[in-house]
């Protein structure tokens, strides 16, 4: 919503300066967003007269003009065809940045003479969008005089209206809630009738109250239609408005001062005698006056003649009825139109017009006739005429209900101490009628109010008013925070999770929670339930049943930048379906290894390594990573099937999948691989039992010397070695305290198709101190254990 | 005595002379071995008369001990120079580079989080969560929403098709729907375990997550993260959303005072509702938290309007209290300089290096957040 403070000051009385208006405005909450101050913007130009304009020696459409500026006599030269003694024009000196051209002038010879300065025209201070030579200014205007104020420019204030305040869409609502705020008197608002001298020869009907409650109107005749008088057209272009005629331009003044739209209908092409307001009747159409002709359906309210549709009720008027200079007749019509109606005809129809952004916020409903009386006068003021009798179709809204007010109500809710007659000062200042009721007050909000509704509004109103700044600062009531902290596990293992791998080396990412349909197709998403219905772009159009698509893309975007080394994390939602439930937590990591290269070998294995750092997390986690299987081969498909495994306390509690992703899939997603890769899910990790108790368990550990002994097995080459592993600790899980891989062999001396497994086993005495014989037997049991379970061999 | 000096001069230089340990053993051989010439003269001590070898004794006995000094001596000068030797043959060029380690990083918007978590956990605010997917009352209709109001126009929410119950669900378009679900009176269990279920009043909570709004922008993304707060008790105005929200602003930019003025303003589910701005300078093209003149607009605030406690089944005359939001990624940018919201989302492993935190930066209060 825009506006200068002259169009302010016709609504209240005030010597405020802008700066002041601003301040005041944003401290009552309405938000302002810029002010263009064509007064600072046009800052170096300024007014001068021509005292000799004289022909170029060199060119034919030159003048060279002597120049009374306000620094002295100037010579310029000049190629406008109006440039002639005595013209009193605006002058930008050398330096002086152009708008209209964009150029900064330069002392600079034109043809052989030196211009020092430039004689503008509209277009160049943009002032006009085109203009004919340079401007023409009064000769009462006096050299050196700012040209803003020599072309009558003012400061426009733009501010963002609140979807609850839609009577700040008109100036007068803003004049009245600054007048409240103590910036001035609000003038008298209130509108004189003009009396009709016969009936309105249109009869107004409403066949559809509920979309149009009410409609007024009147016809004026004889009236002689043309330009709009320049106080008008000075005011609608100040707001950025072009002026059309007297007729229209009315309309549009009085939807911008008073939040009140109307339509003037040339009444000698109203077909029938008639008007209806009432819904469209599917496929009818109507050429609006936009030039377009939109395609209507039953849902959008329609203003009709004997001929049809004339009008798209609240949001834009009919070519065939429309208002020109050959009007003589008027029929203008004010109606109140249903907001939440108009709304959605304007998103039908992609059409949003000044009267439709009003009519769907709710304009007062109190003001239909008033509205109406306005216009006549202004109409009969401008063009003449006679009006008819208004006629009255439907009626006005009830008004909202009173509110049951108590003033004490201001301090228990905002902490502001105010009594009953300052309560009711602001209240009457804003609109509101108040009547003591008891020891309270009974409240009656204005017509053009519809949100106040209870008695926390009315707070809002008086603190508001007051200004936030009275607000107390108290503290708030302490509270001894939980001993053990305000997070819950699930919260602290998310916190802790994303500092774990971050000191592993990974970068932790945050990436959109939605993937391309196909993407999420991958990783066994892209259900129906999951797609949105108006993604931002066509590539996020499902939620992400996988942390991982979007970390690989993440992957394949570095690559693009020639940043082929990364590790990645990402901790968020993942979804399975759209109800709450089927959201969990996801902790998710890839690994593109193209590490520098080193002077030095280096064998580490990157899945391997990653495998490390997933037990280190679930290590960190609290989980129970001593009774975690690792079931190879059973990962979901978009893993690489020989390489990749499930990290699970059960075959129903999956904590997490990693390995190498599927080539496929790598490949579907445009990027290069080997690529390793975990998730998990914090959810499926279990919570600690001991929950509380802080005591370690206690430190038990044996005086008795600890031995380890090697073994190497053979077994078949696809027998997991972790088999073997478990097999080993089975045998004696008293003594033996751990087993561990230190090689794996296939070659000569091994049986094709076999493995060789070296394995030391740390082997703990728990009572004394172990013969050989006792030794030699538990070794036996050993190799009895790995052959049963994985017909394992010592390798001789 | 003059042999014996002689003796003596001449073994020593013979140990001085000696190379390696080689050289040394065959000088010790040579005087103190067996055969040696020093060993050879103690053995002509017990042929002696006793006074003979109270002269000659310590003579002898003295040579001796002079002699085999000398061959320690020596024998750890060479030792020294051998172990110098080998340690020289050792040498690293130590200028080469240590094995690549990658350095991990915390994303700024995780940090920021953390951060506020601290800050807000030590005035004793828990910790809630709700899904991202929503449903039409929890993510409008019970915050004051009505159907079709012209205030839900401005979220620009993101919808999925419609179900064939009829039902639409949406991505929540704030966190506030985490209000609601803290607040409702129900009887059943929440739909996970994770998700917040409704308490009895006094509540102090706030609520960080993602949130999603249609919007692309260098200040707008369709995803970004919100932390929400709410407090509902006996007696809670709004002076004490002020305190907390100042006190917030002055331990979150970590400068003793800033100039903060809160401004009136409109949300469906708060009466009276307002935003709040911070003083900041923004004269030299980037913002200064904490100087200056300038107004700088950072989160969105009021008391929990009456309507949404009563559809929550909370008495408004009995319980009130305040709820806030602010944009997490937004705030991590005014404190720590990042000037596109975009690049939040990028995974760009350079811009994450550059702007991410240490694992070990935990924030935390006693050593100042940052």
């Amino acid at each position: 919503m825009k506006f200068t403070l002259s169009w302010l000051k016709d609504h209240l009385d005030t010597d405020a300066s802008v700066g002041r208006v601003v301040d005041a405005m944003t401290m009552a909450g309405l938000e302002v967003e810029h002010v263009e101050d064509p007064g600072s913007r046009l800052g170096a130009f300024s007014v001068a007269r021509i005292v000799e304009a004289i022909q170029h020696p060199n060119a034919d459409r030159l003048r060279v003009c002597q120049v009374d500026t306000r620094d002295g006599r100037k010579e310029i030269v000049c190629g406008a065809p109006n440039a002639r003694a005595g013209l009193t024009t605006i002058y930008a000196p050398i330096g002086t940045y152009i708008p209209g051209s964009g150029i900064t002038l330069e002392p600079r010879p034109v043809r052989g003479v030196v211009s020092n300065g430039m004689l503008c025209s509209a277009a160049e201070l943009e002032t006009a969008e085109e203009s004919h030579g340079i401007v023409e200014l009064p000769d009462s205007v006096e050299v050196g005089a700012s040209a803003a104020e020599a072309l009558g420019l003012e400061a426009v204030i733009d501010f963002e209206v609140t979807p609850n305040r839609p009577d700040w869409l008109g100036v007068a609502g803003i004049a009245r809630d600054l007048a409240a705020a103590g910036v001035g008197r609000l003038k008298d608002l209130a509108v004189k009738p003009v009396a009709g001298s016969f009936p309105c020869p249109v009869e107004i009907r409403i066949s559809s109250p509920e979309a149009c409650p009410m409609f007024a109107g009147r016809v004026i005749r004889g009236v002689k239609n043309g330009p709009s008088p320049e106080w008008l057209q000075r005011k609608l272009v100040s707001v950025g408005l072009r002026p059309i005629n007297a007729l229209v331009d009315v309309t549009n003044y009085l939807t911008h001062d008073r939040d009140r739209p109307l339509h003037v209908y040339d009444a000698a092409k109203i077909q029938g005698g008639f008007l209806d307001a009432r819904l469209a009747k599917a496929g009818e159409s109507l050429l609006a006056l936009d030039g377009r002709t939109y395609t209507l359906d039953a849902e959008i309210c329609v203003i009709a003649d004997a001929s049809g549709v004339v009008d798209l009720g609240g949001v834009m008027g009919g070519e065939s009825t429309g208002c020109s200079v050959q009007t003589t007749e008027v029929f203008i019509e004010a109606a109140y139109f249903d907001p939440i109606r108009t709304a959605e005809t304007g998103r039908r129809l992609g059409l949003i017009s000044d009267a439709q952004y009003r009519f769907a916020r709710g304009v007062d409903p109190g003001f239909v006739v008033s509205g109406l009386e306005l216009a006549s006068r202004l109409i009969l003021e401008i063009c003449g005429g006679e009006a008819s009798e208004v006629q009255v179709a439907g009626a006005a809204l009830t008004p909202p209900a009173p509110v049951d007010f108590d003033p004490a109500y201001v301090h228990r809710l905002a902490g502001l101490s105010i009594g009953h007659e300052g309560a009711a000062e602001i209240l009457t200042r804003l609109g509101f009628q108040v009547r003591p009721h008891g020891a309270r007050l009974m409240v009656q909000p204005p017509s053009w109010r519809r949100d106040v509704e209870g008695p926390a509004d009315l707070v809002e109103e008086i603190a508001r008013i007051i200004g936030f700044d009275a607000l107390p600062s108290t503290p708030l009531p302490s509270v001894t925070p939980p001993a053990g902290g305000v997070l819950t596990p699930r919260q602290a293992r998310v916190q802790k999770g994303r500092r774990v791998l971050a000191a592993l080396g990974y970068q932790e990412a945050a990436t959109w929670s939605f993937t391309a349909k196909a993407s999420a197709e991958l990783f066994g998403g892209g259900h129906d339930a999951l797609v949105l219905a108006n993604p931002i772009a066509a590539d996020l159009d499902c939620m992400r049943p996988s942390i991982l698509p979007n970390l690989i893309e993440a992957v394949g975007r570095n690559a693009a930048r020639g940043l082929h080394d990364a590790a990645l994390f990402e901790i968020g939602p993942v979804f399975s379906g759209d109800e709450p439930g089927d959201q969990r937590t996801a902790m998710g990591a890839v690994l593109a290894s193209h590490p520098a290269r080193h002077w030095q070998s280096d064998a580490a294995d990157d899945l391997f390594k990653l495998k490390g750092d997933l037990l280190a997390l679930l290590d960190e986690l609290g989980a129970p990573t001593g009774s975690l299987q690792i079931a190879q081969g059973q990962a979901s498909p978009w893993w690489h099937s020989g390489r990749s495994a499930r990290l699970q306390l059960g075959p129903k509690t999956v904590i997490a999948e990693f390995g190498a992703v599927h080539p496929r899939v790598l490949s579907a997603l445009d990027v290069k691989g080997p690529i390793y890769a975990f998730e998990l899910w914090v959810e499926a990790i279990p919570e600690p039992k001991r929950k509380g108790a802080k005591t370690r368990p206690r430190f038990d550990v044996s005086s008795l010397m600890p031995l380890s002994r090697d073994f190497a097995f053979v077994v078949g080459q696809d027998r997991p070695a972790g088999d073997l592993v478990k097999a080993v600790i089975g045998a004696d899980k008293a003594l033996i305290a751990g087993a561990r891989v230190f090689d794996v062999y296939q070659g000569p001396g091994v049986p094709e198709g076999s493995k060789s497994v070296a394995i030391e086993v740390q082997i703990q005495p728990r009572e004394k101190t172990l013969t050989e014989a006792e030794i030699e037997q538990l070794s036996s049991r050993i190799i009895a254990a790995a052959e049963k379970a994985c017909g394992a061999k010592l390798r001789s | 005595m003059s042999d014996l000096s002689t003796l003596e001069s001449e073994l020593i230089a013979e140990i001085a002379a000696a190379a390696d340990m080689a050289a040394v053993e065959a000088v010790r051989v040579a005087a103190l071995g067996k055969q040696g010439q020093v060993s050879a003269l103690l053995k002509t001590l017990g042929a002696m008369s006793p006074e003979e070898r109270q002269t000659k004794g310590p003579e002898i006995n003295g040579l001796r001990d002079r002699v085999a000094a000398a061959l320690a001596e020596r024998r750890a000068t060479l030792e020294a120079a051998e172990l110098d030797r080998q340690l020289a043959s050792e040498t690293l060029d130590l200028s080469l580079p240590a094995p690549p380690r990658r350095k991990g990083a915390v994303h700024p918007t995780l940090q920021v989080m953390d951060e506020m978590i601290a800050i807000f956990a030590e005035m004793g605010f828990g910790v809630a969560e709700g899904p991202d997917i929503e449903d039409d009352f929890h993510n409008f209709t019970a915050l004051n929403f009505p159907p079709k109001h012209p205030a839900r126009e401005v979220h620009d929410t993101f919808f999925f098709k419609e179900r064939p119950d009829g039902e639409r669900k949406v991505l929540r378009t704030h966190t506030s729907p985490v209000q609601v679900r803290l607040m409702q009176q129900t009887n059943q269990p929440p739909p996970a375990p994770w998700i917040a279920s409704g308490q009895t009043p006094p509540i102090r909570m706030v609520i960080p997550g993602r949130t999603y709004r249609m919007d692309s922008d260098q200040t707008h993304t369709p995803m970004f993260h919100q932390m929400e707060g709410l407090v509902i008790d006996r007696g809670i105005h709004m002076g004490h959303l002020k305190w907390t929200l100042q006190t917030f602003v002055e331990r979150f930019f970590e400068i003793d005072s800033v100039v903060s003025r809160f401004r009136p303003h409109y949300f469906p589910f708060t009466e009276p509702s307002a935003e709040m701005d911070i003083q900041c300078d923004r004269s030299g093209g980037e913002i200064r938290i904490g100087q200056g003149t300038s107004w700088l607009e950072i989160l969105g605030c009021g008391m929990v309007h009456p309507n949404v406690l009563r559809n929550c089944g909370l008495d408004p005359d009995e319980w009130q209290g305040f709820a806030f939001g602010m944009g997490i990624d937004r705030l991590a940018m005014l404190k720590y300089g990042m000037p596109d919201l975009r690049d939040m989302f990028a995974a760009d492993v350079r811009w994450l290096d550059h702007y991410g935190f240490s694992a070990f930066q935990a924030p935390s209060l006693a050593t100042g957040l940052s």
